[in-house]
Formats: C-alpha cells, structure tokens, sequence
C-alpha cells in the first residue's frame, strides 16, 4: 500500500509516495511548480492557484491536489502559462502594488513571479486601487493591507507556527482582506521574531519590519540576477541576506 | 522611409527619457532607422504629421496629460506605455490612496501648499491660476484613457531594455528580454 508510484509531468517521470501533492512530489524530484500562496513548513491551502496544473487533462491546484499514480500532469505548456499570466496580473490589479515605492521590491514573489512568467503587456482590467488604512502602531511592524494578495500565509504561520492567531481573513468576495485580532496590531501579542513576522512568511510588502527598509541594494537583491524557482523561492532563507 | 516616432511626458519625471538617451551611441543607430517628430529631445511641439510610434511616459494628473495623450493616440498608429508611471500610475498614483480622505487631492494640495511645517508660502494659498492645468480628481494610468498598444515596464526600463524592444518593433519582430531587463522597479 505504502509503495511509491511514478506518473508524468511534461513528459518527466516523477516518483511519488502514497499522500503527497503534485507539488511536494516535484519539489522532492527538483521540478519547480510556481506558487504564491504555498510555502515550506505551512500548510497548503491552494488559494492563489499559481501552481494550476493539468491533472489528466483537469485544471487543479498542485499544492492540494494529491498526486495519482500513472497521471500525465502538464505544468508549462502555453495554456497554463497563459491561466498564470492572468492570475498574476489580476494580483497586481486588485492591490496596490507599485514596485518603485514599495521596500519588499526585489525580495517580492509576486514581482518575481511576473518576471518569471515575463508579464509586460498592456493590460485589460482595471486597477482597483485600495485606501485601506494603513496599520503604523506596533513598534516594530507596519501592516500595508493595500499590498495583501491574501495567500494566508502570515495567517497560518501565526496560527499553526506562532500558536497566537494574530491574523485572520475578514469580510467575503471582493471585501476580503487580512484583519489582526484586535482593534490595530499594537494590540495584538505580535512580536518581531514570529513566523509570521519573518521576511520570508510575507511574499509581498504589506508586513514590513521597521527599520529594515530597503536593506539589500538594487542589484543584490533576491531576485535581480536570479528567476524565483526551487531553492531561490519561499521559505529558502529568503531575504536573509 | 524612416519611421517617424514622437514621445511625450506627462506626469512622469523624464526619468524614461533619460533612460533612452542611455542607449548612448546605439542613437545614431536608431537614428538611421527612425525621425523623432514631437519630442523634448528635439523640442517639437506639435506633430508635424502621422507617427509610426509614440512613446509616452507618465500617467494622466491633469486634465492637459489627458489632452495630449488624446492626441498622440490619433497621430500615432503604434502607442505605447513606457515606464511604471505610464503603466500603472507609479509615485503620483500614491494620491489616489491617502488614507481615511473623502477628498483625497483637497488633502494632498492643503498638505503640499499649506499644512506642512517644511513649507514656506506667504500667501497661504493653492496655486490656483487659471494658465495652470486644472489637477484631475485622480491620477490615471494611460489604459484608464486610451488603447495602449505595448508597454514597457521598469522605473525606468533601461536603456537596454528601450533599444531591444524599439530594435524589435522596427524590425516586426515579437521583443525578447533578458531576465535582467524586465522589471518593475
């Protein structure tokens, strides 16, 4: 029962034990899947669906779809590529993600992931432009909502890691957004060295440590030279340097 | 014969400008290939006929942006959108989001010109000449306005980046960029 079984992705064999995703199982063979929403030590909660593969010819998230012995998975062909071009820019459409102004450029996975899927053509849908206030009050964190692209991952980190439950999903639809438990994040027991604090927890700016703004020079940074992929992605001791 | 481009910019700082002076001497080059009608570079005010290409940086703030980009829509057959102030609205686009306002661009002139502590202004007034464009209620990126062919990313694209894709486009030919010369920032 427990016997490791193979199937395909774009023609690569791929072994695989009884109860993974799609994903662990290419992570473990060196296959890279993108993703925003999954990153190691948390549990996946395919949000993002970034990582759309074909399973058999049906589009599922690879992070929560368990892989099946003898499947043919397609996860860089034009069509799924084309799905991961509009998802990305829909992110960037709905927040306020201006790279210039923005500290987490260069170390951001949402950025990296439009250069990885080489986004510069004009565009079809319109900005949403968020106003949400942004959240300056702790010490040592500021919280920018109007960057959130609402992968979860600062919630589960602080749920499932921190123990603390600092930060849930408020509202529904187009209203959703990342709250904290309590009137602003001063008064929550947030600390600066949780999980969800952690530069590498965060893929985007909205969770900013004080202080630390703009640490890596342009040119340096996580991902200038180097496309995000396996071991240059999340949680890869990423923006430590 | 030459292709004619024309550029513009709008509510940008001539950074991307800049940017295409940066292809250094890949300039005669290009200027083999193309004439620039209205430009700053050559300080044409008006075009002088149709343009093959208009490049336009910076986005749309005042309700003259919105003239002249009207314009280079129809003297242009190709349009594109360079830079991120073009693209998506970039630093003067931080306007349109000041926080807890009902009347963002009220808050944002009072802050610029009256309530500041680092502002000197006797008058203690708006700039309100009537010769001065008046500001739109937001900032607006080009697509908010008009069809925009192409776009060129970066803050600003590098000059690399400039030449490959007008080398491209000249030439009818789908751009390829190198990973470094694809960015946001």
């Amino acid at each position: 029962m427990n016997k490791p079984f193979k199937f395909e992705i774009d023609g690569i064999e791929i072994e695989a034990q009884r109860g993974q995703s799609i994903m662990q199982a290419a992570d473990e063979a060196g296959v890279y899947i993108p993703r925003l929403c999954d990153t190691e030590g948390l549990e996946p909660q395919g949000s993002c669906r970034v990582c759309v593969v074909k399973q058999n010819g049906r589009a599922v998230s690879a992070c929560t779809q368990p892989a099946i012995e003898g499947a043919k998975v397609e996860n860089e062909t034009e069509e799924i590529l084309g799905y991961r071009r509009d998802l990305v820019r829909m992110l960037y459409h709905e927040g306020n993600h201006l790279c210039p102004i923005c500290e987490a450029s260069g170390r951001c996975e949402l950025q990296a992931m439009g250069y990885r899927l080489g986004i510069t053509q004009a565009t079809k849908y319109p900005y949403l432009q968020p106003a949400r206030p942004v959240d300056a009050s702790h010490p040592d964190i500021v919280l920018d909502t109007n960057r959130c692209i609402l992968c979860g991952r600062c919630i589960r980190a602080s749920r499932d890691i921190d123990k603390k439950h600092v930060f849930e999903y408020v509202g529904r639809g187009i209203n959703k957004r990342v709250g904290v438990n309590g009137n602003k994040l001063a008064e929550t027991d947030v600390k600066l060295n949780d999980r969800a604090i952690d530069l590498a927890t965060c893929p985007v700016g909205c969770i900013i440590q004080k202080g630390r703004g703009f640490f890596a020079p342009i040119g340096e940074r996580q991902f200038d030279k180097k496309p995000i992929t396996l071991g240059v992605g999340p949680g890869k001791n990423r923006g430590k340097s | 014969m030459k292709k004619r481009i024309a550029t513009v910019s709008l509510a940008g700082c001539f950074g991307c400008h800049m940017s295409l002076l940066d292809i250094d001497e890949r300039l005669l080059e290009l200027l083999q290939q193309v004439e620039f009608d209205r430009s700053p570079l050559n300080d044409l005010k008006r075009f002088t006929r149709r343009c093959d290409i208009g490049l336009v940086e910076g986005g749309c703030c005042n309700e003259e942006n919105v003239h002249t980009l009207q314009e280079f829509r129809r003297n242009c057959d190709v349009l594109i959108a360079v830079g991120q102030c073009a693209v998506m609205g970039g630093l003067p686009v931080m306007r349109n989001a000041i926080m807890h306002s009902d009347d963002p661009l009220r808050e944002c002139l009072e802050t610029a010109y009256l309530d500041s502590d680092k502002v000197y202004n006797p008058s203690n007034q708006i700039p309100n000449d009537a010769a001065l464009p008046l500001l739109l209620d937001k900032v607006y990126t080009l697509a908010d306005v008009v069809k925009v062919d192409y776009q060129i990313p970066g803050c600003p694209p590098s000059g690399d980046t400039l030449w490959n894709t007008l080398e491209a486009l000249l030439a009818g030919k789908p751009v390829e960029l190198a990973y470094e010369q694809l960015r946001y920032d």
